[in-house]
């Protein structure tokens, strides 16, 4: 309990941990989807809390962690040989390439930047005229309203060296890629809260009728998360499958209408590459083809050979639920963030560098 | 980068001819743009939660004001400033 003795709310922690155990009578397997679930979950010590029977796997929730090898490679070329200024999150530029990443790009002297956000991005292409700017615009449904905001900012405003390089992907399509197939062992699921606030709740309902398992919509702080499981464990025990809302402080049924209506003005839903786990049917965006200007990928047409992604990890198994991270032969031998070999160690949201980091704190016992 | 961060609403301006709300937010003190397209609901003295530079939520101060507590405890709001580069202007 000692980091968990440092946080405001153990009090409110412990309560929760209290019923969780009241509650459970068999073993369940639990899936938080989202990377910012996951790496509070690990950070805070609570998997190693729960009861031995509630067994926490984790999704494929980082957008970062899941963009394609092959991405980050034309995002380098682009730096490099088409001489754009290429800019996006930090994270996504920390990730290692097949060559390199785009911060050894920058180091190397290409012109790459760290934004904080994609419409940073529309006013550097304002005022540098003569070059072009390409945004990597990865994310969840939570980011994507920004990633489309900058389009029509640049649409605007009448820039014509404006592009996004989309590496958009959707969770529906990602539960339902897990739940779905045969070797499937989570039984309900966390869905991210903010994913919610801006699409609501409505695209769980068919998911929970289909494959009858529960789905909770959950914050990402220690208290929301044990809450949220606690939801979802009373559901399962009683062999309920219903989609509930924790974060009604946040998230309300319907999510953000304006923020959808940017969206749907400026995305299409398309098939994406999930790095560790492959195509999922409809489970990203794309520029709709009245956006096409802004496009890098079109702009551009770069052509990059798909490079081969190690054959030692396991990431579609941990990704899926099936391996925990420690489960990994290659886990903080081989592979460590400074050297990750697949999607989820290569950012801090990602399962295996979070255990990695936080393995300290007894969750590999 | 998938986190929200709550702030409060400072100042309002309008840009594109005024077709959108830029407001300037500020983070326990750190002041940042961010757009109010998705809340053309939220005023001055308001609080929002903001991701990468777009409000999307409205949130009560008591809400605000624990979350960016937790935000701090985890190391995200140095993210935040760490990546702040700007504090320039868009042209009006
Ligand atoms: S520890 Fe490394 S090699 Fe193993 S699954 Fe995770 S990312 Fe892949």
């Amino acid at each position: 309990m000692k980091y968990l003795s440092e946080y405001r709310d153990a009090g409110t922690v412990g309560q929760y941990l209290d019923e969780i155990n009241k509650v459970v009578t068999r073993p369940w397997t639990i899936m938080e989807i989202c990377g910012g679930q996951t790496h509070s979950l690990v950070k805070n010590g609570l998997i190693g809390l729960l009861p031995g029977n509630v067994r926490m796997v984790h999704g494929p929730g980082c957008p970062v962690c899941v963009t394609p090898l092959n991405l980050i490679d034309k995002a380098v070329y682009l730096a490099e040989e088409k001489k754009v200024i290429l800019c996006s999150y930090g994270d996504m530029l920390r990730v290692p390439g097949s060559k390199k990443s785009l911060l050894e790009a920058k180091a190397a002297g290409a012109d790459v930047r760290i934004l904080y956000s994609p419409l940073e991005a529309v006013l550097l292409a304002k005022e540098n005229p003569g070059k072009e700017v390409v945004f990597f615009a990865v994310g969840f449904e939570t980011t994507a309203p920004a990633n489309a905001l900058s389009v029509l900012h640049a649409q605007r405003q009448g820039l014509k060296n404006y592009s996004i390089l989309t590496s958009h992907v959707l969770v529906p399509p990602a539960i339902e890629a897990i739940v779905g197939d045969d070797s499937n062992v989570v039984q309900g699921f966390l869905a991210a809260g903010h994913v919610c606030t801006i699409m609501g709740l409505g695209e769980y309902y068919p998911i929970v009728e289909k494959y009858h398992l529960p789905i909770v919509v959950t914050g990402f702080e220690p208290v929301d998360l044990l809450h949220g499981i606690l939801m979802l464990l009373k559901q399962l025990e009683r062999g309920e499958y219903k989609v509930e809302n924790q974060y009604t402080r946040v998230v309300n049924e319907w999510g953000n209408p304006e923020a959808r209506a940017v969206i749907d003005k400026v995305f299409r839903v398309t098939h994406r590459e999930w790095r560790g786990i492959g195509e999922i049917p409809f489970s990203g965006y794309e520029l709709k083809n009245a956006f096409a200007g802004y496009d890098a990928n079109l702009k551009f047409n770069v052509q990059i050979e798909k490079a081969e992604e190690s054959k030692e990890c396991i990431a579609g198994q941990v990704l899926r639920g099936l391996k925990k991270p420690f489960e990994c032969p290659q886990f903080v031998k081989k592979c460590k963030p400074s050297n990750p070999l697949g999607a989820p160690m290569v950012s801090s949201e990602g399962a295996c560098a979070a255990y990695y980091h936080f393995s300290n704190m007894g969750v590999m016992a | 980068m998938c986190l929200a961060i709550p702030g409060k609403i400072q100042s309002i301006e309008l840009m594109y001819d005024g077709l959108v709300r830029m407001a300037k937010v500020s983070f326990g003190g750190i002041i940042k743009q961010a757009s109010l397209e998705m809340l053309p609901a939220a005023n001055v003295g308001d609080y929002v939660l903001v991701h990468v530079g777009v409000a999307i939520s409205k949130v009560d101060e008591a809400e605000a004001a624990k979350t960016f507590e937790y935000l701090k405890e985890i190391g995200e709001i140095d993210e935040l400033i760490e990546h702040t580069q700007v504090d320039r202007q868009p042209e009006l």
